[in-house]
């Protein structure tokens, strides 16, 4: 990695980056034996606090746990179900060609991106009464649909001229040619894209814990308080890491399309120089490891 | 809406709060994300490992799971803070330096090969190619992903309005408790202040893009 920008090592520097490398464990295994230590003072190593995953409540507690995993994944896949149509329709009204439509759409879609998500759920929950699952599948819809609108436009827009030139000349109305020929080239060439976001939208099901949603997080605060504040810890570690692993699949399954979706695609994957900053946060997982740099020779 | 007129005081102490919390947590996630940008570069194995795990884990991790660990789970277990600001720093700045340092580290991989080879081959040593060629033309193509990166912090702090820490969010949700028959105009007034921080960022974002966009 970056030889380009140094020579090869040589055996004193190989020497030395050893020496560094076992300072660096080192001191990362000290941060963790300090950490693990004064975990173990409280006492969180003890069998008895992690029973509760084997022990006689086993069954209760890993019924509770997978019904917050049901209900997390039950938001997220209503919310992207609905959120894709819409974002497609928002998109169709974005590049309308009569500005009196393109423009308060515009408008409308910087306020919902501009907004906190859980802003947004908890406008639905209070204005409009609604139980906590619609109002988290409202909210989630809302801003995934403003940003899938945004990627496809960008899609769009990433597309050869020609294509809807020709589109046009053999006698497709707009709309026509949007549908048929410029919308499914988008959404292949964007796709890594739109996956990304779909993990963001996963992650941010976590947020219905805020206003009150039984989602994971919330199962398991609600199993801590009933066991007693001595199996926090032990409750939390499992359902975050269940979090973890779930998002972790979802991000690789994005890596995957984007290497089969290069040799795919009609005209392959948009370059992540288009893609930055499109999903939010830079959490586009694939986009940098697409990039061709001084590291990649 | 006049609801909205009479708790004027409160919105004003919540978006400072907000405005504090995302200066602040934005300043250390820099920090944070070029240490560990510069780290994943580096020739240190073990320090390339611990970056790329840190920044897969934390990725991955919703940030209300982080939060409810800062402001929940840490102080069970002795880790007392004075202020729950301090907590919901931690948090936030965590989280937002994993995606920092993927858009510094994608930065200095955009320049391309040829850039730093040609400084190589004039006989600059490694500062003076990161330090003249490589970084240079680096912050172009970081600058833009990275507004985009502190817009999301400011929309994240809103997460912490749940975890005790009175800023916006927080005070939004106060207050419509308080007011419960105005709730549209008291959310609708949260939001205005979020737009307030987060529009001009975007533009500025949008301008920036325009600036340094150069062909390659």
């Amino acid at each position: 990695m970056t030889s380009v920008l140094y020579d090869v090592p040589g055996p004193k520097a190989r020497l030395y980056s050893l020496i560094g490398s076992a300072a660096g464990v080192l001191i990362i295994l000290g941060i963790l034996a300090i950490a693990v230590t004064t975990l173990a003072q409280q006492g969180i190593f003890d069998a008895d606090r992690w029973a509760i995953f084997y022990g006689p409540m086993a069954p209760d507690v890993w019924n509770l746990i997978g019904q917050g995993i049901l209900s997390t994944l039950a938001a997220a896949a209503v919310a992207a179900v609905i959120a894709f149509p819409l974002g497609i329709a928002l998109c169709l009204l974005r590049i309308s060609l009569i500005p009196w439509i393109r423009i308060p759409t515009q408008v409308v879609l910087e306020f919902l991106r501009g907004m906190p998500v859980v802003l947004m759920m908890l406008f639905v929950l209070l204005v409009f009464a609604t139980g906590q699952f619609q109002a988290v599948v409202v909210g989630l819809t809302l801003y995934n649909a403003a940003i899938f609108a945004e990627i496809l436009r960008a899609g769009i827009q990433s597309l050869p001229k020609g294509q809807r030139e020709a589109g046009l000349a053999i006698g497709l109305r707009s709309f026509q040619s949007r549908m048929s020929i410029e919308f499914p080239q988008a959404v292949r060439r964007m796709l890594p894209s739109l996956v990304a976001q779909l993990v963001v939208l996963l992650k941010d099901t976590s947020l219905g814990y805020i206003v009150g949603y039984e989602e994971l997080l919330r199962k398991i605060q609600i199993m801590a308080d009933f066991l007693g504040p001595d199996f926090l810890f032990p409750a939390f570690f499992v359902g975050a890491a269940i979090y973890i692993l779930i998002n972790l699949t979802v991000s690789r399954i994005a890596i995957m399309i984007e290497r089969r979706g290069s040799k795919k695609a009609a005209g392959g994957v948009a370059p992540p120089s288009l893609r930055t900053g499109l999903v939010v946060g830079g959490n586009d997982p694939v986009a940098k490891d697409s990039v061709e740099g001084p590291n990649k020779a | 809406m006049d609801a909205v007129i009479a708790s004027l005081p409160e919105y004003w102490d919540g978006f400072l709060r907000t405005l504090y919390l995302s200066v602040i947590s934005g300043i250390i996630a820099l920090i944070v994300g070029t240490l560990l940008a510069a780290m994943r570069v580096s020739p240190v194995a073990a320090l390339r490992g611990f970056s790329m795990f840190y920044v897969e884990v934390a990725r991955n991790t919703p940030l209300t799971i982080i939060f409810f660990f800062a402001a929940i789970v840490l102080p069970r277990l002795g880790v007392k803070f004075e202020q729950f600001e301090v907590a919901a720093i931690i948090a936030l700045s965590s989280y937002t330096a994993a995606f920092i340092a993927e858009a510094v580290r994608s930065g200095v991989n955009s320049v391309p090969v040829g850039q730093a080879e040609a400084a190589r081959s004039v006989g600059m040593t490694f500062t003076q190619v990161l330090g003249f060629i490589v970084l240079p033309q680096a912050v172009r193509t970081v600058i833009p992903p990275l507004i985009n990166i502190l817009i999301a912090l400011v929309k994240n702090s809103s997460v912490a309005g749940a975890f005790f820490v009175l800023e916006l969010f927080g005070y939004g949700r106060q207050l419509s408790n308080d007011y419960g028959n105005q709730v549209l105009w008291i959310l609708l007034g949260v939001a205005f202040f979020y737009l307030l921080i987060t529009v001009p960022l975007g533009l500025l974002a949008h301008f920036v893009e325009r600036k340094v966009a150069i062909a390659r």
